[in-house]
């Protein structure tokens, strides 16, 4: 069952046109472009990157919310046109990063439930229902009486149990979610995140895991797509792309995060710069500009994913497999 | 004599429904170049006791300490005159979020120098000459023309370090950095830390950190108070912290910690932060401690000795025999 793939993504793009006038043309933000990925069943790929790298655009396209510019995939054997949208809907579902804002405050938590049926299976009776909603709620470890309140009634960590449940409902295939635990404190964190490993098991579930917290992607994960300004840079097993980065980000990225070992003696790479805008983003590798090995060919070329099942788009990759080679020279 | 030196702060907010103790009985002193860390989850008034030694809590709010000195001032007998001439001068702090903590309608260079024409009696060009030097220091590129930038016009990055400049511009002796970089993404992380870090050493500044994140706790400071539900129930030297937790909520806390798993299945602390109306009676943690008994669900502990990390609780983790007896 887990090599069933349920998402073929093949070069996976989306253009947005701002600005404009009547004289001025649009100008183009690629926040997404050419990402291709498999997901299976009840395994979990993970998208890592930055503020403004295209994880939330892709998660919006995988959940059937807005239609790629470029390229094309495949939900559950089916290609996902537009004309599939409405039959494919109830197979993808997504749990969003603010659970304060993502469920509706007036409607009780029976109601917030029952909605997709309601609206997906209006063949089902009432009473019906609200026995599936109940046993939702027992799933994601709320208390039955649980049914008759309002969100604001709940703290953080039982909003986003809740929102897991009413993803749920309609008994999905793949997840996404977007920063499901970045909002929540770190003793109802691991509540969540063991919760989404249950029902993982459970039910089968493919995740498509959004976030930039690399401790809790090392958890979760079974294969992670680190991007960058809109491309995946590196794709790869959790091992693979933890223990041998390649791509001098995946590095940079790895070296940045704070480990919770006080004293450990770590090479720091530091980073110059931010990252560029997406309306301009640089010819060639778009990460050069920050790239302590950069060299006249990154500027001028941008290199492609290489590589049978870890991939990297790098003309200077890192030695795969060392966990920390040489420390690299920090850009000044 | 420490730079800062608090006991027993609690702050109560009156509230609609009734007085809300939100921080309770709380400890810290700091040294000149100490680097401390106050971690805890939210509601743990870590940021409330802060902004209640920097005089912006609102008129709700009632502020009482046993002691509250900065190099030895009495801070509670100033007039607020007074007390605004330490307050942004030797006493700085970097907000949460750098968005919204800056003034939309003024350039970040008019706000730079605001501090310096309030504090430092400097003319205009040694303002100018100063706000270049500063941003020059915080990493900020082409400082010149950015000082006539509006925080709109840049990015959560450099808008942090922006009030990184704003908050050092008088060269004050204790800074606090109150959640520095939780808006931002690891590598500006990594980037913002480095320059505290850096300039606490350099000028031997007192550094007090505010954050949540155990791995910047671990990275970054030299001692840590952990506080939950508004009491300090820990205080240990990083090390020790992270190796011989004394607290049993100190310890669920790193246990939960992804990255220290061992199974696929995470240890978690059941249940909430205990709210207004739920405060138990005995020890704030009982609820959700594996440990408790019905002493701890009766008597509110209080804090052990040094030797065992000033630790809030009748049965503190990891004592030593010697220490026991």
């Amino acid at each position: 069952m887990s090599d069933t793939p349920v998402v073929i993504a093949e070069n996976l793009s989306r253009h947005y046109e701002v600005g404009g006038g009547m004289f001025r043309k649009p100008q183009v933000v690629r926040a997404l472009s050419e990402a291709s990925f498999t997901l299976h069943l009840g395994k979990t790929l993970a998208v890592v990157g930055e503020s403004g790298c295209g994880k939330s655009t892709l998660a919006r396209l995988i959940t059937l919310i807005e239609e790629p510019t470029g390229g094309q995939f495949q939900l559950n054997g089916r290609g996902a046109t537009r004309e599939n949208w409405a039959s494919l809907r109830t197979d993808v579902q997504i749990v969003f990063q603010d659970p304060y804002g993502s469920l509706n405050p007036r409607q009780k938590i029976g109601a917030i439930l029952e909605e997709p049926l309601k609206i997906n299976r209006p063949e089902m009776s009432a009473a019906e229902r609200t026995a599936k909603a109940r046993d939702m709620l027992r799933l994601v470890g709320l208390r039955p009486e649980h049914f008759e309140r309002y969100p604001h009634m709940f703290s953080g960590g039982q909003r986003q149990r809740i929102a897991v449940a009413r993803a749920l409902m309609l008994d999905p295939k793949v997840l996404v979610l977007d920063e499901p635990v970045s909002a929540l404190d770190l003793s109802i964190q691991s509540q969540i995140l063991n919760l989404l490993t249950e029902l993982q098991e459970r039910m089968g579930l493919a995740y498509l895991f959004i976030s930039h917290d690399l401790s809790v992607v090392k958890h979760m994960a079974d294969d992670v797509i680190v991007m960058y300004l809109g491309r995946p840079v590196e794709t790869g097993s959790k091992e693979e792309i933890f223990a041998g980065p390649r791509h001098p980000y995946t590095k940079a990225l790895l070296s940045a995060t704070p480990v919770a070992e006080p004293g450990l003696e770590k090479q720091r790479i530091k980073l110059a710069g931010e990252l560029p805008s997406p309306m301009n983003v640089p010819p060639g590798c778009a990460f050069a500009p920050r790239c302590w090995k950069a060299q006249d060919r990154c500027h001028a070329e941008r290199p492609l994913l290489e590589g049978a099942t870890h991939r990297t788009a790098c003309f200077f990759p890192e030695a795969g497999g060392t966990p920390s080679p040489a420390a690299p020279k920090p850009a000044t | 004599m420490a730079l800062l030196e608090i006991r027993n702060l609690s702050v109560d907010f009156t509230t609609a429904s009734g007085a809300f103790r939100a921080v309770d009985a709380v400890d810290v002193s700091v040294d000149k170049g100490e680097v401390l860390a106050i971690v805890g989850e939210s509601g743990s008034g870590k940021s409330v006791s802060m902004l209640a030694l920097m005089g912006l809590l609102p008129w709700t709010a009632t502020i009482t300490a046993d002691v509250m000195e900065f190099e030895g001032r009495d801070l509670r007998a100033l007039t607020p005159k007074a007390r605004r001439k330490i307050v942004g001068k030797d006493i700085a702090m970097i907000f949460q979020e750098p968005m919204s903590s800056l003034n939309p309608c003024f350039t970040v260079g008019f706000q730079i120098k605001e501090a310096l024409r309030l504090h430092m009696n400097m003319d205009r060009a040694t303002r100018h000459k100063r706000a270049i030097e500063l941003m020059d220091m915080v990493g900020i590129p082409a400082p010149e023309s950015r000082l006539n930038t509006f925080p709109h016009q840049m990015s959560g990055g450099m808008n942090q370090r922006v009030m990184i400049a704003m908050s050092i511009a008088c060269n004050p002796k204790l800074l606090i950095a109150d959640e520095p970089t939780t808006a931002l993404d690891v590598t500006i992380q990594a980037q913002i830390l480095d320059l505290l870090t850096g300039l606490q050493r350099d000028t031997g500044m007192g550094l007090i950190l505010i954050t949540h994140d155990m791995g910047v706790v671990a990275e970054n400071a030299e001692r840590v108070s952990v506080q939950y539900a508004g009491q300090k129930v820990e205080d240990q030297p990083v090390y020790d912290l992270f190796a011989r937790p004394h607290h049993p909520y100190t310890a669920a806390l790193l246990a939960a910690l992804p990255e220290r798993a061992t199974s696929k299945l995470l240890p978690t602390i059941p249940g909430v932060v205990p709210g207004q109306f739920d405060r138990p009676k005995g020890c704030l943690f009982s609820p959700r401690c594996a440990y408790a008994d019905d002493r701890c669900r009766s008597t509110p502990p209080i804090p052990c000795g040094s030797e065992l990390g000033l630790a809030r609780c009748h049965y503190p983790l990891n004592a030593t025999e010697e220490v026991k007896a």
